[in-house]
């Protein structure tokens, strides 16, 4: 998993079968020093709370779309948790 | 599977509800002699791994989700060992 930051939202009404409900976000991954890090990307929200200004951790291929309410879904990325506290020590 | 040194943790209360009662690692990944390459991942503590230590991280869905037991957990990256030492070429690498 990696951390990212929440930058905006995506609009799209038609949508797959499946993406019903589904919000996605666009989300800034950052590197450890919480610094971007390559080109943002869409990715769903499956916590249903992740807001633009968030810090959140995501999860890609395979794995967003397990995180998804309906697992066959084609989703490459997904918010599986909204960061309260990101420690480094040392 | 990668080598990581632990530096830090991520905690959150809002999560995908697999991530309940577990610790999140915050894991700068190294070579194969132990230094940091600038990258990092987040994995789940499969081992209590404390930080500093070296350790050994899986970055595959099936065998995560093996280790955590269960089939849809969307997770990828576990921390599955404490590693004491490296040996490369012949020469060994003390990461304790």
């Amino acid at each position: 998993m990696q951390l990212a930051e929440v930058i905006g939202t995506v609009v799209a009404t038609e949508k797959v079968e499946g993406l019903t409900g589904v919000r996605f976000l666009i989300v800034q991954p950052l590197d450890r020093d919480r610094k971007p890090d390559g080109r943002p990307v869409v990715a769903g929200d499956a916590v249903e709370m992740a807001a633009p200004g968030d810090l959140v951790y995501v999860v890609g291929s395979r794995e967003a779309a397990l995180a998804m309410p309906e697992p066959f879904v084609p989703v490459d990325h997904a918010i599986v948790g909204i960061v309260d506290a990101w420690e480094r020590s040392g | 599977m990668k080598l990581g040194r632990v530096s830090g943790t991520v905690v959150s209360t809002i999560n995908s509800p697999i991530f309940d009662h577990r610790r999140l690692l915050v894991c700068d990944l190294l070579d194969e002699r132990g230094n940091d390459t600038g990258g990092y991942i987040i994995a789940v503590d499969a081992v209590d791994a404390g930080a500093g230590e070296t350790v050994l991280i899986l970055d595959e869905g099936n065998g995560a989700r093996q280790v955590v037991g269960d089939p849809h957990a969307p997770i990828r990256a576990v921390v599955v060992g404490v590693v004491d030492e490296l040996l490369v070429d012949g020469e060994s690498f003390s990461v304790t």
